[in-house]
């Protein structure tokens, strides 16, 4: 099956601080990869780096089958992304924003007006289409970023922490909608929540200090909990993981 | 084109979403008639001419054509809706573009509404319309170099007060190089030649050489080439930020 996203080799400095050390991605089709890792591990920096809002320091990125760096437009055509924090525009109209968005992605009124109706009703924004953004509660400004990432139907998605600061039914109902998503579009997902990964996600990535430290399915992450550990597996097994190396300063390799 | 117009669209209507536009007009509008009337001396003079006005819209452009432009690119940044924008389907060029476009088609609309100024003159004798029209070509030059300077300054921060105040420092050197004081200080230690093209760079005297309704093609070129090298410097910020 050919990947839709294919990272290798990645890299990225700020200054003195190296906070992706050569991290390499495949994800196909059919795939939900929950990115985990603690506070400034590099997994927003990667995001950012896989939708070309940073440029890798070294390293290559292809999205479905198109070279970022070569060909930026239509690399970009293949994603929608949900930034961290889902900014928009506070002071658009959220039926303006998405209208913006439409015309942003080269749709005419009319497939864009379609297209708006339709995620509309999937995210459930409905009841606010003509309230002004900044008016709106976090839950439904994340479900402003979701609707906005969608518009395109695009074969990939990049969520930076889609279900951050929503309350249980939202996150239920963002949790399904992914599920949903999932089954034909390459999907990557930031989260620092683990039971997110048991819910969504079939594949799972640990990074620490901008390196893979684990790859597998959830499943085999919570397998490698010791044996008399019976609660919240996948917690000790992340800390297990993502604090072993720590006393030594320096990360592996 | 298409997608600068995307751009445009968003951020024009983007002035007049916040009382912004409502607040900058008014003051303008207060400012200039200030300027013309008490300051200027309209009725005084006793001749029918914008003399008066177009004379003291660059010292009036200084403070507030940097309050249209302050916003541009820090408030993307702040807000965290660059990412957004660095995302889609546009070329940076295509962004700059579309927000300078837009930031000085809103300062043309101020602009416009100074008209019943020279309608009044118009009215009470029998003003030179070549000059009026120069003179309204010249402070749209002049806005439009500003406001380049502007928009590059606010991609350099995501602070709009950071943003105004040096905008209205670039801003005063550019309107001014050439004028004695300023030239004093280089004139100790820089070759001849440097000091005659500083003494060329002055918005100020370009302005004023418009404004005598003598159009020189030389003069409409200078502000187009500095909108044109503050935009490109202006693409390649937002470029080098992205880092590689």
């Amino acid at each position: 099956m050919t990947n839709l996203v294919d990272a290798v080799g990645l890299h990225r400095r700020f200054g003195a601080i190296h906070a992706v050390r050569g991290l390499d991605l495949h994800v196909p089709p059919g795939q939900v990869l929950g990115f985990l890792g603690p506070n400034g591990a590099g997994k927003s920096t990667t995001m950012r780096m896989l939708t070309g809002y940073l440029a890798p320091t070294e390293g290559s990125i292809s999205l479905a089958g198109i070279d970022l760096a070569r060909n930026p437009l239509d690399a970009r055509r293949t994603f929608g992304y949900l930034p961290e924090g889902a900014p928009c525009y506070p002071d658009m109209r959220v039926d303006d924003f998405l209208a913006f968005i439409a015309r942003a992605r080269g749709m005419d009124a009319r497939a864009g007006s379609g297209r708006i109706t339709s995620v509309v009703e999937r995210v459930h924004l409905g009841d606010v289409l003509h309230q002004r953004i900044e008016t709106l509660s976090k839950g439904f400004k994340r479900r402003v970023g979701l609707a906005q990432a969608l518009l395109h139907d695009p074969p990939i998605l990049i969520l930076d922490e889609p279900t951050d600061g929503l309350d249980p039914n939202q996150k239920h109902e963002v949790r399904e909608l992914i599920r949903q998503l999932g089954t034909e579009r390459a999907i990557v997902l930031s989260t620092h929540i683990l039971e997110e990964v048991e819910a969504v996600c079939t594949r799972a990535i640990i990074i620490r200090q901008g390196k893979i430290l684990f790859d597998g399915t959830p499943s085999d992450l919570e397998a490698r909990a010791p044996a008399g550990v019976t609660k919240n597996k996948m917690d000790h097994v992340f800390r297990s993981i993502t604090r072993e190396q720590q006393p030594r300063g320096e990360p592996i390799g | 084109m298409t997608r600068v117009i995307t751009i445009f669209r968003r951020e024009f209507a983007a002035y007049f979403a916040t009382p912004l536009a409502a607040v900058f007009v008014v003051i303008f509008l207060f400012l200039s008639g200030l300027f013309t009337f008490n300051i200027g001396g309209l009725y005084e003079r006793s001749q029918a001419d914008l003399r008066p006005f177009f004379q003291y819209l660059p010292w009036l452009f200084l403070f507030l054509v940097p309050a249209i432009s302050m916003r541009l690119w820090a408030e993307e940044r702040r807000s965290g809706t660059i990412e957004l924008l660095l995302t889609l389907p546009f070329t940076i060029t295509d962004l700059v573009l579309g927000k300078f476009l837009a930031a000085w088609c809103f300062a043309g609309v101020a602009l416009a509404l100074t008209t019943p100024l020279w309608i009044s003159v118009a009215w009470l004798g029998d003003p030179d319309a070549g000059v009026a029209v120069a003179g309204y070509a010249a402070a749209m030059l002049l806005c439009g170099a500003f406001l380049a300077v502007g928009s590059c300054i606010s991609a350099c921060t995501k602070n709009q007060v950071i943003a105004f105040v040096l905008c209205v420092g670039a801003c005063f050197l550019l309107m001014l190089t050439g004028f004695p004081f300023l030239l004093e200080f280089f004139e100790s230690w820089a070759p001849p030649s440097v000091l005659e093209a500083l003494s060329a760079m002055s918005a100020l005297s370009h302005f004023e050489a418009v404004l005598r309704g003598v159009v020189d093609g030389r003069d409409a070129l200078y502000f187009v080439s500095v909108i044109a090298v503050f935009l490109m410097i202006n693409v390649v910020i937002i470029d080098w930020r992205r880092g590689g």
